[in-house]
């Protein structure tokens, strides 16, 4: 060795791996427009499918006639239930227990419900006799309050399970009753709050909205008649639960079925379920022999598939006279739509909601969520959340703020004494999860201190002033929010989707010169894990995250996995790529040693080689020990370096992070100005700083979208009212602010790099901190609860509603 | 989101396409930036039978302005607008309002002329020409006329054009003076919440002249001739200013929509209103 021996920290660096931000590899294909999504798949004879939808939200199917859209030059079929029923695929199962019209079978039960699958031989073709199809309805009285559908003489809507007394999660108490779920200890807790000094209870309404990946979802099926086999491209998030249901439901063997997702242009949950588009395609194809391609354009994906929140949360929150926090009440109405389509592990029918006690040390706590059937479309998926834990987010900081209010204390001081104290990690929490590990005090400080809170708050009182001595007509509000989010689901003990165990996988192959291949169960969608997970190899096998290709989405090539969503990812896959990567090394220490004619003991790890322990000018490096897996025989060792690992999590995830918004607000027409955003994240370990910033960013907009306009509304007769981008709100860089992101770092204990998942916190988190912001700007004149959206012209009636315009 | 199939035709000169509609008939519409016309098609709330291009009719294309008078020809487009120093001199209002429609891929393609055209409430070319007092020349198989863009307008997508007559050229007085294209909207690329047109002249301390026009709070564009008359001769203190906002408050007819209730656009309709009086006050 000399001095222009690499250090072992140059070597490191070299790697690229974790901690390395790294440039997305995924970028250089979809800047240049040269990624491959399921539309862009072109294939000879191909045929397209298209929906003849309801434009009722309740009614009677009557008739349907097809004879004129058959005429159509290029029409090949139009299938209806009636086709599907001797296939029984006129229903399907959802992922929630429920099931769900595949084509509507006798009535529709949501304006955009399928009704029939118009196949042709172009997608013209197929928009024209969509229009030709008669369908004939009888109008029947629609549901959209879920409060209302719970009424006793309320409209059956679900007449295929009217009279069935047990449903997927127990006992059914109405004919569109779907579940209860009771967590926690409700007697302990009600005498808490019977007896408490303090007590604020308020209806916390998180609105309906949907996410909105920039591809719709789509599919192309592929029946082979020679050799039996069916291939399905698709957006989907989970290609091998695709895979295992397609089976389950159309009776082909599993393997003569291979899923492929490819490119998918953003996700967010609405590409985890399984849609009408997916069977009938498959249907269409095995019925004509020819390769049958749907895809939805963006009203139908926004009218019909997979909607998320649309929580009405009653809340009721204890406290001692200072601020201590006794105890948390907490009763949902779940409004379900016409099915209970929700894509939430089996045995949590309300998701992961029971984290809603959030980041504080609360004693006890009762949760219990009943699930409504109303008019309106199915879904209820984690929009960039774990299942559920953006509801439970916002419930807990409103309700924090709402007690502030009622304590007539700061809302930070309040958080501050009851969060839990780093000390007390890992935290039984009163509602069943045992929080990993955290610091929340410490984040907390960070950032207070870096947005200057107490002089932000001087700030917003002199303001106050000039309002109401009117030299001014603009508010101030401080949004504070501190989330703590459960992710990485899951521990297969009490985590599965339809009976699968939700574990992930990793298959790694090194090269014989030293490069490797991994293929991994999820499938990214925006996340870049061709990058991350390379990087989580380099540092554990030590070869160059850039001579590392990442492949996810074919059923046929990866190991089973269930897929991308809920933060699961890095937590699961994430950590089943680490294990993989130890297995490989194991073998390589054994190939060094040999190599090095030492035993297996007297060699150890020096970032990308094995080196002879006290000798380290004796070492073989990880391409070494490839080459020579592959050309020598080793006595006792088998030849080739390949390893698979399948993680089981001992425990989820717990993110947290500490938000800040300013914003100002303009009384007069409602507008609103945020000012600066300070998000600070702790993930655990960080794996590729620019990516979680990347992530950080992305989530924020969503967030604000959501807060600040972004919702899916109905009118009384169930007819959707934000079914374009022109309602739907979807900012535009103009409306995006500028974000400050921070982090601490604390790993999580069980995760084998520490890492705990970031790609969802700030939706989890922003929500509730850009709401609270607007609460906050309107504190001072008597508002408590408002429900967002935040609109320009909501805001401005709370404005109106408090007589600031009088 | 396809569109019921069509003939499309492509003229060279204005009696080309004159003629194609004449002879079309009702099942033609002529087609310019698209913009409005295609979502409709597409959401088949539209279906055609013939799509008359008007892109290459040279003809109706450019901005002039002669002795006072600004022409523009119907094929314009608004980013043309945006970036004409020529009309920023004469008219400088139309670069504020048209900065405010959609977004630079529309008003690369979006013209003046559909965008006057049209008769989309929502439009904010329509009250804009209502303010500066504009001139529509339209040309049918019996010749051009003229009609005052103050009385083009009749219900949301209905305007004084015949089916066969195309709109030709704009044009209206170059205005010296203060002006202000006010607009709320929800986000780049929607339509107004409320907007409001406002062009003032001063003499002395005092309103020597007001044109005012609101957007997308009626079923057409609304010129509000009382609100510019309560300001003229005032020194636009503040009870002139409310005098115009109440008289322009009678004119228009907001309905609910997503943007929000009646109460809530009434208000910020005064809001805008004011902003506007006072920042062309400003200008003048
Ligand atoms: C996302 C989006 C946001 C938008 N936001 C705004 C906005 O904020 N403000 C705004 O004002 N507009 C907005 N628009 C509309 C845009 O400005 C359109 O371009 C404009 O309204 C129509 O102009 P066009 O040239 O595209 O007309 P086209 O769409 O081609 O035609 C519109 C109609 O006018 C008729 N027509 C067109 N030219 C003539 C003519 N010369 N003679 C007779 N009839 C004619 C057509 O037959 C058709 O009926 C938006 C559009 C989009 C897509």
């Amino acid at each position: 060795m000399n001095d222009l021996t690499p250090t072992a920290e140059e070597r490191a660096a070299s790697l690229k791996g974790i901690g390395s931000t790294r440039k997305r590899v995924e970028d250089a294909r979809f800047t240049q427009g040269k990624g491959n999504y399921v539309d862009d798949l072109k294939m000879e004879g191909m045929l397209f499918g298209d929906f003849v939808r309801s434009p009722y939200a309740h009614a009677r199917v009557v008739s349907v006639d097809k004879e004129a859209a058959l005429a159509v030059p290029g029409v090949v079929a139009v299938l209806t239930a009636e086709d599907l029923a001797p296939l029984n695929l006129h229903w399907m199962p959802t992922l929630a227990g429920d099931k769900q019209m595949v084509l509507a079978d006798g009535k529709v039960l949501f304006q955009g419900q399928e009704v029939a699958f118009v196949v042709a031989s172009d997608r013209y073709a197929a928009a024209d006799a969509v229009e030709l199809v008669e369908v004939e309805y009888e109008e029947l009285e629609v549901v959209v309050d879920p409060f209302k559908a719970m009424a006793p003489d309320a409209p059956v809507l679900r007449e295929d399970i009217a009279d069935e007394k047990e449903g997927a999660h127990g006992p059914r108490r109405h004919h569109n009753h779907i579940f209860t779920w009771e967590q926690g200890d409700k007697d302990a807790t009600e005498a808490v709050i019977a007896e408490a000094d303090v007590v604020a209870e308020e209806m916390v309404y998180y609105h309906r909205t949907h996410p909105c990946p920039l591809e719709t979802c789509g599919c192309v099926a592929s029946m082979d008649k020679v050799n039996g086999k069916l291939t399905l491209w698709g957006t989907f998030q989970a290609p091998h639960a695709v895979r295992t249901v397609a089976s389950l439901i159309s009776g082909i063997a599993e393997h003569n079925i291979r899923v492929i997702s490819p490119d998918i242009g953003g996700g967010f949950g609405n590409k985890v379920g399984v849609y009408p588009g997916y069977i009938c395609s498959v249907v269409a194809s095995i019925v004509t022999g020819k390769p049958v391609k749907w895809v939805e354009d963006r009203m139908e994906n926004l009218m019909s598939t997979a909607f998320a929140r649309d929580y009405w949360m009653q809340g009721k929150i204890a406290a001692t006279k200072e601020g201590k926090i006794t105890g948390l009440w907490c009763h949902t109405t779940a409004d379900h739509g016409g099915f209970d389509a929700c894509a939430d592990p089996t045995k949590f029918p309300a998701g992961f909601m029971n984290i809603c006690t959030g980041s504080y040390d609360i004693p006890v706590a009762y949760l219990a969520v009943d699930g409504v059937y109303t008019n309106k479309a199915p879904g209820g998926v984690a929009y960039r959340c774990s299942f559920r834990v953006t509801e439970a987010a916002y419930f807990i900081e409103r309700m924090i703020e709402v007690l502030a209010i009622e304590l007539n204390m700061d809302a930070a001081e309040l958080r501050r004494i009851n969060f839990i104290k780093a000390d007390q990690f890992p935290y039984n929490s009163a509602l069943g999860w045992e929080y990993d590990s955290g610091d929340y005090h410490t984040a907390w400080d960070k950032a207070l201190n870096a947005v200057g809170y107490a002089d932000l708050r001087k700030e917003q009182a002199a303001r106050l002033e000039e309002f109401k001595a009117g030299k001014t007509r603009k508010l101030m509000g401080i949004g504070l929010t501190h989330f703590t989010e459960i992710v990485g689901a899951g521990p297969v003990k009490n985590c599965d989707i339809l009976g699968l165990g939700m574990f992930d996988s990793c298959e790694i192959r090194i090269h014989p010169t030293g490069s490797a291949i991994a293929r991994l169960g999820t499938i990214s969608q925006g996340q870049g894990h061709a990058t991350t997970f390379a990087q989580i190899l380099a540092s554990e096998i030590g070869i160059p995250a850039d001579d590392i290709t990442l492949e996810e989405g074919d059923t046929d090539t990866a190991p089973y996995g269930l897929g991308t969503y809920g933060s699961r990812s890095t937590p699961v896959a994430g950590a089943a790529t680490a294990m993989a990567g130890r297995k490989i090394r194991a073998k390589a220490q054994m190939i060094a040693a040999y190599l090095l004619e030492v035993h297996d003991d007297d060699v150890e790890w020096d970032v990308d080689r094995f080196a002879v322990k006290g000798a380290p000018e004796r070492f073989k490096t990880m391409k070494d020990i490839a080459f020579a897996a592959y050309n020598q025989a080793i006595p006792g060792i088998e030849p080739g370096l390949e390893a698979v690992s399948y993680y089981d999590p001992p425990n989820m995830t717990y993110p947290f992070g500490a938000y800040i918004c300013v914003l100002d607000i303009d009384v007069d027409t409602g507008e609103t100005d945020i000012r600066s955003f300070y998000a600070l994240d702790d993930c655990g370990t960080r794996i590729n700083p620019m990516i979680i910033e990347g992530q950080v960013h992305g989530g924020l907009t969503e967030a604000l979208a959501i807060a600040m306009g972004q919702e899916i509304a109905y009118d009384d007769m169930g007819n959707i009212k934000t079914g374009t981008l022109m309602d739907f709100f979807v900012p535009t860089s103009w409306e995006t602010p500028h974000y400050t992101t921070d982090h601490t770092t604390t790993p999580s204990p069980h995760h084998p790099i520490g890492a705990k998942g970031v790609g969802e916190s700030p939706n989890v988190g922003g929500v509730p901190c850009f709401s609270n912001a607007v609460h906050d700007a309107f504190r001072p004149f008597g508002l408590r609860q408002s429900h967002m959206p935040h609109d320009h012209w909501r805001v401005w009636n709370i404005a109106n509603s408090l007589g600031l315009h009088d | 989101m396809i569109p019921s199939s069509f003939e499309y035709h492509r003229p060279g000169d204005v009696a080309g396409a004159v003629a194609l509609l004449s002879q079309l008939g009702e099942d033609a519409r002529v087609i310019a930036g698209g913009h409005s016309l295609i979502p409709m098609m597409k959401l088949r709330m539209a279906a055609l039978e013939h799509l008359v291009d008007l892109q290459d009719i040279d003809e109706m294309k450019g901005i002039s302005v002669e002795a006072g008078r600004v022409r523009i020809g119907a094929m314009t487009t608004q980013h043309e607008l945006l970036t004409s120093d020529v009309l920023a001199g004469a008219a400088p209002i139309v670069r504020e309002a048209s900065l405010q429609i959609a977004d630079p891929q529309v008003r690369y393609m979006g013209t003046i002329g559909g965008n006057v055209a049209n008769g989309d409430p929502g439009n904010d070319m329509p009250g804009l020409m209502q303010c500066l007092d504009a001139t529509f020349t339209l040309q049918g198989p019996d010749g051009t006329r003229d009609v005052q863009a103050r009385s083009f307008y009749e219900a949301a997508y209905m305007t004084d054009r015949a089916d066969e007559e195309i709109l030709t050229t704009i044009s209206f007085d170059a205005t010296d003076g203060g002006y202000a294209y006010e607009k709320q909207k929800r986000k780049i690329g929607d339509y107004a919440t409320a907007a409001a047109a406002v062009l003032l002249t001063r003499d002395g301390g005092n309103c020597a002249s007001a044109s005012i026009a609101m957007t997308n709070l009626s079923d057409t564009p609304v010129w509000s001739e009382a609100a510019g008359a309560a300001l003229v001769g005032t020194a636009l203190d503040k009870a002139a200013v409310d005098a115009a906002v109440a008289a322009m408050l009678v004119d228009i007819d907001p309905t609910e929509d997503n943007r929000g209730p009646v109460a809530f656009k009434n208000h910020v309709a005064g809001v805008i209103l004011d902003r506007a009086i006072a920042r062309a006050w400003d200008r003048a």
